[in-house]
């Protein structure tokens, strides 16, 4: 069933690594092998098999195999399968923005504000919007922090506000205006049909006509936030999965040193 | 019960008496106030329903009214039982009235309280028969189609489209669930009313609506027959409407309820005030419907660490089962909360986990426990995630948990799509049936790993349960002794829908639906 293990196919491509010419790698150079699930809505049976195998082939993916399959519900069916990606990129024109920071730990950041800018850096985070989920902005602020990484709150050379979930922008731009923030951290959890990007731009719009967005450093994160994301929406930074409170005060600090100078 | 991970009884027994204490403190605060959100409950009790010509639900319209006028002290039976003795029209008939302008109860002359309870009394025997007929007929659901073993599979859908919902619901129905709920819109907990008739459209949820649960209500019976187990659904008696939802869910033939003002107030940030008041009258409600509530305490440890915080689970739900007995809910229908959080990286973090797991099921022995599955450390690697909830798995059933909340391996990505429901459900199932007397057949070491681990829980626990009983309830959330988060007591969400109860105020549904349960 399987063409691992005891593969008897011919493997008579070149197996060299070719940069120009990336493609998926499954136990041999270039054999281009990807492993799929997904559900298509028919029932199960010959028919279902072979619908799969020609979605896959639509994909771009050679050899398809379907491995598994199951219907999970009457008009349901579930498959695992695996093919032979036909596509190459070139790994050599890749260019992706990325935050311009190196990060710090938490000593060298805080000696960095003490050494560069000698006096506290305020933040002010929040989960935005109609989003409940604090997970994310109590990740990077919250003292305790996450996996390892201390929190915003913990570092001496930040003053750190937690607004918390549900905040709306109107009353996250108020509480910033009253701090002085010289930073905004915005959490962006839930991200159905897009209702994250319409509440950042909504905060970037509503920064502008008040004439402060040049004033603080915006940053937003989220599971599926991306730095090039956040630039697009007009951010100065975006931090997404496995990036921790290290990497968004390292670039804040930083950041904030870097428009001091140039003054 | 001798205990097998070598629990002292004594030193429980002490907890529970502190845990008495800050439960009889609140209730003492309760028993003076309501709310906005408990008035609005009466009127639904009463029979209003129904929105205005500007969309406003009856039951607002109708507070809202009273509120206006200066005379909501006194509550809404007061008010529209005198109206309905002096006018004879129906509290329903009698709403569209004061809504539209037509009548002005200020102008009516006043009966006394036993005239007024005498007046009312048809309509409150019907809401009783109401959800007396519901509870009955689940129990003759369950007497003659049967259930699936303990622990309860609990999925949830999360479409925004009741429709799509009833879908995805029957299908995991069909794979082996035994409870569906229907995760709310988000922000839906803290809208001061409830939206009206079936809804389509929604944010990481749907709208808990009167109309969805009716139609959620009736496919799940349907796909009930068909596999031969009584589906139970659930939803979310929190936020604040929290009464108001308990009764729509206690008419509808809801089935289990997260029902935790300490959720609320630590993770909503609702004053603490209106959601301890509406809390009560909400699970005064789930008990007299035969609703299992859920309580939150698994959320303290998405933002506390649960290694070092499990102390302040085991306080919680101790307070909350003390709560909800006041309440008036059996044992049974205490759905308790706790989680599966540890880091993975932790050396023997199963142990402790499973420790702890036994420990909560020998303090609860009767309660339907309810397990929470790995949130916090799902990474995104679904193939390690998938691992995380086989172990979650494990400890459910070596310990007897009541309910499990299924894990999904894309938790952190995406609701769930029809295939990590079906996979998950597989997992389980899987796990409980090949382990399934693994409890029986083991003990575990006397002093050693596991048996250690619960006394110093019950230690930490008994000892912030004693300072929480020093300084009550309101300063020990104000000082943020429950997962790191600190709430003031006349801060949060909804405060000024809470009054002081006045002089003529009267809720005869409480001393009815604590009395009578059968």
């Amino acid at each position: 069933m399987s063409g691992g293990l005891y593969s008897m196919e011919d493997k008579d491509f070149d197996k060299t690594l070719d940069p120009q010419n990336v493609k998926p790698y499954g136990d041999t150079g270039n054999d281009g092998k990807i492993q799929l699930s997904f559900t298509l809505p028919v029932p199960a049976g010959a028919e279902a098999v072979e619908a799969a195998k020609l979605l896959i082939k639509k994909m771009g993916l050679e050899n398809p195999q379907v491995v598994y399959h199951k219907e999970l519900t009457p008009g349901f069916t579930f498959f695992n399968c695996y093919g032979a990606c036909t596509h190459t990129v070139d790994y050599t024109q890749i260019h992706v923005p990325k935050v311009e920071s190196t990060t710090m730990d938490m000593p060298q950041t805080d000696n960095y504000i003490k050494e560069n800018l000698g006096r506290k850096i305020v933040v002010v985070g929040a989960s935005t919007g109609t989003d409940a989920h604090t997970v994310g902005i109590d990740a990077i602020m919250n003292m305790k922090g996450y996996a390892g990484h201390y929190g915003i709150e913990r570092y001496e050379m930040f003053e750190a506000y937690n607004l918390g979930s549900q905040v709306l922008n109107e009353d996250f731009i108020a509480k910033a205006v009253e701090l002085k923030a010289d930073a905004l951290l915005v959490s962006q959890t839930v991200t159905q049909k897009d209702v994250h990007i319409q509440n950042m731009t909504e905060l970037v719009e509503m920064l502008e006509a008040e004439g402060l967005r040049d004033k603080v450093i915006l940053c937003c994160g989220g599971p599926r936030i991306t730095h090039e994301l956040a630039k697009e929406l007009g951010y100065d930074a975006g931090f997404g999965m496995g990036t921790y409170a290290d990497d968004v005060a390292s670039f804040v600090a930083q950041e904030l040193v870097r428009r001091n100078e140039n003054k | 019960m001798k205990s097998k991970v070598g629990l002292d009884f004594a030193e429980v027994k002490r907890a529970r008496i502190a845990a008495k204490e800050i439960a009889i403190q609140v209730q003492h605060f309760v028993d003076g106030y309501s709310t906005v959100a408990v008035e609005r409950t009466l009127c639904r009790l009463l029979g209003i329903d129904g929105v205005d010509s500007n969309g406003v639900p009856m039951p607002n319209a109708v507070v809202e009214y009273l509120e206006r006028n200066g005379r909501l002290d006194n509550g809404v039976i007061y008010h529209l039982g005198n109206a309905v003795k002096e006018t004879g029209l129906t509290p329903q008939e009698l709403a569209e009235k004061i809504v539209c302008g037509e009548l002005d109860i200020e102008t009516l002359p006043v009966w006394s309280k036993e005239e007024i309870l005498e007046a009312l009394k048809p309509h409150v025997d019907a809401a009783i028969n109401r959800i007396k007929e519901r509870r009955q007929r689940r129990e003759e659901f369950l007497k003659t189609i049967g259930e699936g073993t303990k622990p309860y599979l609990y999925v949830i859908v999360a479409t925004g489209n009741i429709y799509e919902d009833v879908i995805q619901a029957q299908a995991a129905a069909r794979q082996g669930a035994d409870i569906i709920a229907v995760i709310r819109t988000t922000g839906q907990s803290l809208l001061d009313y409830v939206p009206y008739g079936a809804t389509t459209e929604g944010f990481g949820g749907t709208f808990a609506t009167q109309e969805n649960f009716r139609i959620m209500r009736a496919a799940l019976d349907e796909v009930g027959q068909e596999v031969g187990r009584y589906i139970r659904l659930c939803n979310y008696c929190s936020g604040l409407c929290m009464p108001e939802i308990a009764v729509m869910g206690a008419f509808e033939g809801l089935d289990v309820m997260l029902n935790d003002a300490l959720y609320g107030i630590l993770f909503r940030d609702i004053n603490m005030q209106r959601t301890l008041v509406d809390q009560y009258f909400s699970r005064v409600i789930n008990g007299f419907a035969g609703v299992i509530i859920n309580t939150g305490e698994d959320n303290y440890l998405t933002t506390a660490d649960a290694f070092e915080e499990a102390h302040t689970v085991l306080a919680s739900d101790l307070i909350n089962e003390q709560l909800a007995a006041m309440a008036g809910l059996p044992a049974e229908q205490m759905g308790l909360g706790h989680a599966f959080e540890m880091d993975p990286e932790l050396e023997n973090g199963f142990l402790y986990e499973l420790a702890q797991a036994q420990m909560t099921r020998e303090i609860f022995p009767n309660a339907t426990l309810k397990y929470m599955p790995p949130t916090k450390f799902m990474t995104g690697n679904i193939f390690r995630g998938h691992i995380q909830d086989a172990l979650f798995n494990q400890i459910a059933i070596w310990t007897g948990q009541g309910i499990q909340l299924l894990g999904m391996m894309t938790e952190a990505i995406h609701t769930p799509f029809m295939s990590d429901r079906a996979l998950s459900i597989e997992n389980a199932k899987y796990i409980f049936n090949n382990m399934r007397s693994i409890g029986d057949e083991v003990e575990f070491k006397e002093g050693g790993l596991v048996q250690t681990r619960v006394k110093t829980v019950v230690a930490n626990t008994n000892e912030l349960l004693q300072k929480i009983q020093k300084v009550g309830l309101f300063s020990a959330l104000e000082q943020g002794m429950f997962a790191d988060v600190k709430r003031p007591k006349n801060g949060g969400k909804g405060l000024a829908g809470v009054f002081p109860k006045g002089r003529e105020y009267m809720n005869p549904f409480i001393e009815i639906m604590k009395g009578d349960k059968k």
